[in-house]
């Protein structure tokens, strides 16, 4: 498993109806693209996180696959649109089976 | 032989106006607190994508290490069974103006201390625990944690007095021709910031913004990380991590950035 991995999200407290804003994501993983030789010769096995979802309110509103060209400690930043207030939950999953997971909620006026 | 030689001077008279062109592109920008007088920060050199990601301290990836650092700094440590934050209290106080000071001579430790060492010092003589490698993970925490305190202070070092000779020393490496390329730092940084080198920009090569997210490296480096890749680089024999060598070079280069604002951890390509 990949160490020290801790997903980090922001995405803003308030917000007023169908009003569009920015979510930011940045998740710590070396993204280990499986092509790198180490000091004994021998290919790194790889180890990506190769899946992204995003749900607000249990309806899915951004997913990413992700490939070994991702750099490490990705960063992702997507717009949605709310017209209530809700919990966003993301979810990262890892080559390994491991899935990260953060919530954040935002209040609709 | 002869032919040879004409076409490697052709070749180095087209590199010239290549860096030249290039030279001139972005000279007359207002940098603000970035550039002072004709020195200017790495930030310059950068594309606004790695500027706009370095100055938003969400997008910054550094401050991955920064937030490990600031866990390090609590964390109890050695057989005298103390952190970092039983001596030095809250870091976000204690450590403010302290990347823009160093490195500093330290009488008691009778050397010049750059934050490493200085972390490495305390580790071994107060907290009686091991010291860090130079280039491990807590290291580069710790340092970009002490460092970021100071985010935007001007760097401001002592060059005189028992300081004077590391100094001296560091600037006379500076200007010293070494490897197989027979280049000194001057050469890239101080005769062609602004230029292409392959496919990187060359910057004045100020080492306010360390430790330095480097996008190449997809984590943070040390100076004397640097150091090291730019000595491999004219294909000289580098030194160790942490060598009075390269403790003489990064005073006298962060001397050359006085004024410059501590961005650590800045992003670079």
């Amino acid at each position: 498993m990949a160490k020290n991995v801790k997903p980090r999200v922001r995405v803003p407290k308030k917000a007023a109806k169908g009003e569009v804003i920015e979510i930011k994501t940045l998740i710590s993983h070396n993204m280990e693209s499986g092509r790198r030789k180490g000091k004994d010769g021998k290919l790194i096995p790889r180890s990506i996180i190769n899946k992204m979802d995003v749900t607000f309110n249990g309806k899915t509103v951004f997913t990413a696959d992700w490939h070994p060209a991702i750099s490490a400690n990705p960063y992702m930043s997507f717009f949605a649109k709310v017209e209530e207030s809700g919990e966003f939950a993301f979810k990262w999953t890892d080559d390994d089976g491991s899935v990260y997971e953060k919530t954040a909620t935002i209040t609709v006026a | 032989m002869r032919k040879n030689w004409k076409q490697i001077t052709l070749l180095s008279a087209a590199c010239a106006v290549c860096i030249s062109v290039f030279a001139t592109s972005a000279e007359s920008a207002d940098w603000g607190q970035y550039q002072v007088g004709d020195t200017r920060s790495g930030f310059t050199y950068m594309t606004d994508e790695s500027r706009a990601m370095q100055v938003d301290s969400f997008q910054n990836p550094g401050m991955i290490w920064v937030e490990q650092g600031a866990e390090l700094w609590a964390e109890e440590n050695g057989k005298a069974g103390k952190s970092c934050a039983s001596c030095h209290g809250d870091g976000a106080e204690s450590m403010k103006g302290v990347a823009a000071s160093y490195p500093v001579y330290d009488k008691e430790a009778g050397t010049l201390q750059s934050v490493e060492t200085q972390i490495n010092y305390c580790l071994e003589k107060r907290m009686e625990a091991k010291p860090y490698k130079w280039e491990s993970t807590e290291m580069l925490s710790m340092t970009a944690f002490v460092n970021n305190q100071s985010l935007g202070m001007p760097v401001n070092v002592k060059i005189d007095g028992d300081a004077a000779p590391w100094y001296e020393k560091g600037k006379s490496f500076y200007y010293e021709r070494r490897g197989q390329l027979d280049m000194a730092c001057k050469h890239c940084h101080e005769d062609n910031p602004g230029g292409i080198i392959r496919a990187n920009t060359l910057s004045q090569g100020q080492v306010n913004g360390f430790p330095t997210y480097r996008l190449k490296w997809q984590k943070v480096g040390s100076v004397h990380r640097r150091f090291r890749g730019c000595n491999s680089q004219v294909r000289a024999d580098n030194f160790p991590y942490g060598a009075d060598e390269y403790l003489a070079l990064e005073l006298y280069v962060k001397s050359r950035g006085m004024g410059l604002p501590i961005e650590a951890p800045a992003v670079r390509n």
